[in-house]
């Protein structure tokens, strides 16, 4: 039989897909079902966070931090403010730093669980998403009872935190991760082993440790490559160096290292050592002690500039901020994790077919609004 | 490695390209360096066995004024070692230049057409040097700081910010 000629499609998948987890298109070059270039173009949900910022003090910035990674605004507020606290070097009080350190972890369980189920979803598995969110309705219960709100918190400010938190939250938190570490196990019976779910993702895009470097890839994708990095680990800040727990890695328990399936465990895994974290901050809590204590009246940083980064759940944020002495920030860039995660989809999803292409974009666990900010 | 180790190891080996050293008013030691000298020197930072500084965490554009020279801020990090350092370049502001290490660090690709996109920073050398936030026809670079917008994109009009 003669060879059928076959010719090159341009294959727009996007800016209007579910699952693009956004407004996110995706130009793919496609050899029948075989992918052969991946081009993402970005900037829809672009909203100019960096020019904002030049023009708002730097308490003002807070609410737009959270806005860019909206599924973890308690990690972006964090980041922020530690980032402002470096430069206009503030003590904390202890209670405050607890507090955070809890926020924030809940946060990354909350939003691992998104990462988890929407990754489910992606590659057919409908259930586990519904498990997931029911899990993250507690984790946003809490929220609201600290901050009155569900998705945006503008709760961690610079040098403390808008409120402290009600009677009745360390309770409740408790009989949370009470229940949680039991339906850990229920994703894993669920998803985790599931066949279907093995097939559609080991083995598939695979990033290899020294690209994921070079890349910039961060966070759970980057250990789902063997590669031991989280910045909680290697460079503490806040009173990350005081609690025990274990940074999981890519194994290529069901094939090879740094598959879609390792990135997927690596998060399932993390979850479990965040609620750790969370149960040891809780037993440690300071009962006493003035959240808004060190909150500064005026916050004008010294001249000079700084780069801070801190271990979102999606990998590595950065804040690079440069003052020249105002009130407002003459530079303020996010160096945000999603960003640099999606610039590699094009090295590992080069000869997949469309399906897995879906497969990899979910496993990178992208947000729009921090990609395009 | 400390950052004033790094600079001394980059000042012996590149002398006149490397332009200074700052330390004070930045909680990140600072390299400054020539724009053309850029991809030379993170070559250096990068295969040098004793630097290995093979992550490139963050680039950004960056204007001071509105008047002087724009420039481009490199955070370098080490995973082998763990250590640190920035490098900085300045470039003119009516042709800012500066050579692109995207085939070097795969991850400056989209931080340099960013900067591109915000600043008009022209990336010699980079393979698809285009805008990537914004729109193609989009007129200006809206993070330089004598930045107007104009009146008008594709017949609507842009308010105005007070």
């Amino acid at each position: 039989m003669s060879r059928l000629h076959a010719e090159e499609m341009i294959l727009n998948m996007g800016p209007q897909h579910p699952s693009t987890h956004g407004v996110l298109r995706l130009k793919l070059t496609t050899d029948g079902e075989i992918v052969s270039k991946i081009e993402p173009v970005i900037g829809y949900l672009h909203r100019s966070f960096e020019k904002h910022a030049e023009n708002l003090q730097y308490q003002m910035v807070t609410p737009f931090t959270g806005r860019c990674d909206y599924l973890a605004a308690m990690g972006s507020e964090h980041g922020y403010a530690m980032a402002v606290e470096k430069m206009l070097d503030i003590e904390l009080p202890e209670r405050v730093e607890y507090l955070r350190v809890i926020f924030a972890e809940l946060q990354r369980i909350a939003s691992h669980l998104v990462a988890v189920g929407a990754f489910g979803l992606d590659v057919g598995a409908i259930t586990p998403f519904i498990y997931c969110f029911r899990e993250r309705e507690l984790i946003l219960d809490l929220f609201e009872m600290a901050s009155g709100a569900r998705l945006l918190y503008n709760y961690i400010w610079i040098g403390g935190l808008a409120h402290d938190i009600p009677p009745g939250f360390v309770e409740k938190t408790y009989e949370f991760l009470d229940a949680f570490d039991k339906r850990v196990a229920e994703y894993n019976q669920i998803l985790t082993g599931n066949k279907i779910f093995i097939e559609r993702t080991a083995d598939i895009g695979v990033l290899p440790p020294e690209v994921a470097i070079n890349y910039g890839v961060t966070g759970p994708c980057l250990r789902g490559s063997g590669v031991d990095l989280d910045i909680r680990k290697v460079q503490p800040y806040s009173i990350y160096d005081r609690f025990e727990f274990e940074v999981p890695l890519g194994e290529g328990a069901q094939g090879t290292v740094g598959d879609c399936w390792d990135r997927y465990y690596v998060r399932v895994r993390e979850m479990e050592e965040s609620a750790k974290i969370v149960r040891q901050a809780l037993d440690q809590l300071p009962s006493d002690g003035d959240v808004q204590a060190a909150l500064p009246k005026r916050i004008r940083p010294p001249k000079g500039e700084v780069y801070f980064r801190s271990e979102n759940p999606r990998g590595e944020l950065g804040y690079y901020i440069v003052s020249d002495g105002k009130n407002v920030p003459a530079r303020m860039r996010m160096r945000s994790p999603a960003f640099c995660n999606l610039g590699v989809i094009n090295e590992i999803g080069q000869g997949w077919m469309i399906s897995d292409v879906i497969a990899i974009l979910g496993s990178l666990d992208i947000v729009l609004g921090e990609i395009d900010r | 490695m400390e950052a004033p180790d790094i600079f001394s190891v980059l000042q012996a080996k590149f002398g006149e390209q490397i332009v200074d050293f700052l330390e004070e008013g930045t909680l990140n030691p600072t390299v400054v360096v020539k724009p053309e000298a850029v991809l030379k020197v993170c070559e250096f930072l990068s295969q040098n066995e004793k630097l290995q500084l093979d992550s490139l965490m963050n680039l950004a554009g960056h204007d001071q004024d509105g008047e002087s020279d724009l420039s481009v801020i490199y955070h370098f990090y080490s995973t082998i070692h763990d250590h640190y350092i920035t490098v900085k370049t300045f470039t003119p502001r009516e042709e800012p230049s500066v050579v692109s290490i995207a085939n070097l660090y795969r991850t400056a690709d989209w931080h340099e057409r960013e900067a591109y996109d915000m600043y008009g920073i022209h990336f010699e050398g980079h393979p698809d040097l285009k805008r990537i936030l914004l729109e193609e026809d989009w007129e200006g670079y809206p993070l330089r700081k004598d930045y107007v917008p104009a009146e008008f994109y594709r017949g609507m009009r842009i308010e105005k910010v007070k």
